[in-house]
């Protein structure tokens, strides 16, 4: 069994390398060998429809994809607890069902008060 | 595949499993060439086009041609991007693309790991392409780029909940999260059937979380010019195309497993139809309905984009998992 265990994970071990290793010999080694490299300033320049850039673009910006990515975390490591659940729910009865209808309740007073908070409205 | 899984682990072992690996990796291009060609070739049809039919027989070699200008093409990299991060962020994006393909079950026995976690691994590899896609357009340094990457992590971590949470509607019914075992649940009915409301929601939330139209406007052609990509180009744009397309393959594998039965037949007197001709069916099935989606749908604006997933979306796809609970319950005689 253990052995089993050993060689599936070796397969997904050998699925990201190669996975790293397409895009990396393509674009450092078979690459470089069969495209032309002459870089003038003009090809370097950031493209902003052809006008002169103007200043950095690392600025801040849109406060809003902050709480975006709030509520995604949220709502995400709800999911992380609902899975197992789902697995082992037929053999937890009742109990388990009142217990995961409470959670998402509380899940969506939440969403319903962000949504009161027009925090889902993108202006 | 499954008499190798019994080995004890070796470098030979190894070494067969990379081969499957890279058989598999060449399948994924060659689909990747044709469902790029197709797509024009279809969307040409339905927009009254011939499509592409200048290079090779139909047209056939064209997306070949493609790939062979964008590997001859200078690899620019603009002199105030972040060097590091701009070479990183096609890297991310692609690996987990590719990875994802480690616990697809194709048939019973075109398989590679048999994962007892092949759900959620999928679901957290495919998580690490946002940073790819937010890491480009950073590191860029470029106002569009950095508009777009922004708008695509939005939007991907938001269609991402929904996404998540329609499946686990089919790990109730399975009680598993093994993609082996969830086909294996559906020889009675397809999940489509009971899970239909999981199943709108999953095709509406990957759509988005492929970013594909009607919700392609991290690259709106027509607003952002490309989105988190316009710095690249040659090599580091293709890897881009490429991790798109390669999660198309993963998403129609994905949906025939979870929701169309995946190598069973519609019915068991046609079971003398071999499994992965049924798979490729299926799959088939999907990519057409992606290319027809996209000669349809006008793209989304932004505002509507976002409250769809969060007011439209997640509460349906709560409303699924409760019910699915509930009926479960009743079958089980939990209330009796």
């Amino acid at each position: 069994m253990s052995e089993v265990y050993t060689n599936n994970y070796v397969i997904v071990a050998i699925f990201l390398i190669l996975g790293v290793l397409l895009p990396v010999a393509t674009v450092s080694i078979i690459g470089p060998l069969l495209r032309p490299k002459k870089p003038t300033p003009e090809k370097q320049a950031t493209y902003e429809s052809g006008n002169i850039p103007v200043g950095d673009s690392w600025v801040r910006f849109n406060v809003k994809y902050y709480i975006f990515a709030l509520l995604f975390v949220i709502f995400d490591v709800e999911t992380l607890f609902l899975y197992p659940w789902a697995v082992a729910y037929n053999q937890l009865g009742l109990f388990a069902l009142v217990e995961m209808v409470i959670f998402i309740t509380l899940l969506v007073v939440g969403l319903i008060y962000a949504w009161r908070k027009k925090v889902l409205e993108w202006n | 595949m499954s008499d190798l899984l019994q080995q004890t682990p070796s470098w030979g072992t190894a070494l067969w499993f990379a081969l499957a690996a890279v058989a598999l990796l060449l399948v994924v291009l060659g689909f990747v060439t044709y469902a790029i060609y197709f797509e024009r070739k279809v969307i040409g049809w339905m927009q009254l086009r011939i499509g592409p039919n200048r290079v090779g027989p139909l047209g056939l070699l064209q997306t070949v041609a493609d790939v062979a200008k964008l590997l001859l093409k200078e690899d620019t990299r603009p002199q105030h991007a972040d060097k590091a991060l701009f070479t990183l962020a096609p890297i991310l994006a692609y690996a987990p693309a590719f990875g994802v393909l480690a616990v697809m079950p194709f048939t019973d026995s075109i398989r590679f790991a048999d994962l007892g976690i092949g759900l959620l691994y999928y679901i957290a590899l495919s998580g690490i392409t946002v940073l790819g896609v937010i890491t480009a357009g950073w590191a860029s340094n470029n106002k569009y780029s950095l508009i777009g990457g922004l708008r695509s992590a939005a939007q991907m971590i938001s269609y991402e909940v929904p996404l998540v949470m329609s499946v686990v509607g089919v790990v109730l019914m399975t009680g598993s999260m093994n993609l082996r075992d969830i086909v294996l649940a559906q020889q009675d009915v397809w999940n489509i059937v009971p899970q239909f409301l999981g199943f709108a929601v999953f095709i509406v939330a990957a759509q988005a979380e492929l970013n594909r139209t009607p919700f392609d406007l991290p690259e709106a052609e027509s607003e952002l010019v490309a989105g988190y990509h316009v710095e690249y180009s040659g090599f580091r744009f293709a890897m881009f195309m490429l991790a798109e397309y390669v999660y198309m393959f993963g998403m129609g594998a994905l949906v025939t497993i979870l929701f169309l039965g995946g190598w069973l037949p519609i019915h068991p007197s046609l079971s003398f139809i071999p499994g992965i001709v049924w798979f490729v069916l299926k799959f088939s099935l999907y990519v057409f309905f992606q290319f027809w989606v996209r000669a349809t749908f006008p793209r989304l604006r932004v505002d509507q984009l976002m409250s769809f997933a969060w007011k439209v979306l997640l509460p349906l796809a709560l409303l699924n998992i409760l019910l699915t609970a509930v009926v479960i319950s009743f079958q089980n005689g939990m209330f009796s």
